[in-house]
């Protein structure tokens, strides 16, 4: 009786999960809340895009505003997401820290912070002065520190010593949609780190996100990509199959570039 | 009393407490948080904290947002 071996697949190197400040998460898209038509569209986007962390912007509540209409924590329960407030708009340390006091007080104390302190209003670069002695007041005052920060792995590894729980380089410019401008800087931050790196703004298409996640990045969060598309639920879901496979195709081991062709059929046997 | 609510005079009764304030704003209920003179307001004393005239008062909440710019 003819043996039939086993088939064994081979198996791609074993994925470890995302872990961010002692919480494990199985997506590795994270998306920001801003820019949809409306509370809807946000729903609808987020859900399609499958994420577990979303972003928030805090801002002032004022007299006037419709008292009936959906809150975002309502239409994004914290009981569900895991809620990033971010500092988007501060462009002093001071700023910055003030509003992470008040989303801590605002979600119940929860710990988690998305850091930025922008340079100007023309680049929204980072300003990594501020940044750094942000992230350092912060982590002392044991918030869970998110930073974003620009694509230079020598201050990506300063605040990974400060003690934030992720480092998020740019891969171009907020809103920009230019995509990995720096691919070999990325890499270099991603090898030298013991965080997750989190590609953070510049991400214009799909495939965008697909490369960041073969560099080896740990995620990628965008926001004006999914948001500014003609139908961003479906670049939401177009999203969250770009980080997946981006992910599958790191672990699996890319074939390395070479000039001339391989062929991929047998020499041998050819009758001609 | 004159109060300087989110960048804007207020006028409130005198002796109004935060917790008033956020009824004023039309907030009762809401997920809101407050920083009065730069310091946190614990939303566990907004009923026992007076507002004195002058006080530059922060009335924040959630809103969409992610990256630098909002809506």
């Amino acid at each position: 009786m003819a043996q039939i071996k086993e088939q064994v697949v081979p198996l791609a190197a074993e994925d470890k999960p995302l872990v961010i400040a002692g919480k494990t998460y199985r997506s590795r898209l994270l998306t920001g809340t801003g820019k949809y038509r409306d509370m809807e569209q946000t729903r609808l986007a987020t859900e399609a895009a499958g994420v577990e962390i979303v972003t928030i912007a805090i801002r002032r509540s004022n007299i006037g505003q419709d008292p009936d209409k959906p809150s975002l924590l309502e239409v994004l329960p914290p009981e569900k997401y895991t809620i990033l407030p971010n500092t988007a708009g501060c462009y002093t340390l001071q700023d910055a820290l003030r509003t992470c006091r008040l989303a801590r007080e605002l979600l119940d104390g929860h710990s988690l912070v998305k850091l930025e302190v922008l340079g100007d209003e023309k680049t929204l670069f980072p300003d990594i002065t501020e940044t750094l002695k942000a992230a350092e007041i912060l982590v002392k005052e044991d918030f869970d520190v998110m930073v974003y920060t620009n694509d230079d792995p020598i201050i990506a590894k300063r605040l990974e010593e400060i003690g934030c729980v992720a480092v998020m380089p740019l891969a171009a410019p907020i809103g920009s949609g230019l995509g990995i401008r720096n691919p070999y800087n990325i890499r270099t931050i991603v090898e030298n780190a013991r965080v997750p790196i989190l590609v953070d703004a510049g991400v214009g298409a799909a495939s965008d996100a697909a490369i960041a996640m073969e560099l080896g990045c740990d995620g990628v969060l965008m926001n004006t990509a999914i948001a500014g598309a003609r139908d961003p639920v479906l670049m939401a879901s177009a999203m969250k199959k770009a980080v997946e496979a981006g992910r599958e195709s790191y672990l699996a081991g890319r074939i390395p570039r070479k000039r001339y062709a391989s062929a991929s059929s047998p020499i041998e046997g050819t009758f001609f | 009393m004159e109060i300087m609510l989110n960048g804007k005079t207020q006028q409130l009764a005198d002796g109004s407490t935060a917790a008033d304030l956020v009824v004023t704003l039309g907030l009762t209920g809401k997920r809101v948080a407050m920083e009065i003179n730069q310091e946190i307001l614990p939303r566990s004393q907004f009923q026992t904290h007076v507002l004195q005239p002058g006080d530059q008062v922060e009335v924040v909440h959630a809103i969409g947002g992610g990256l630098a710019k909002s809506l």
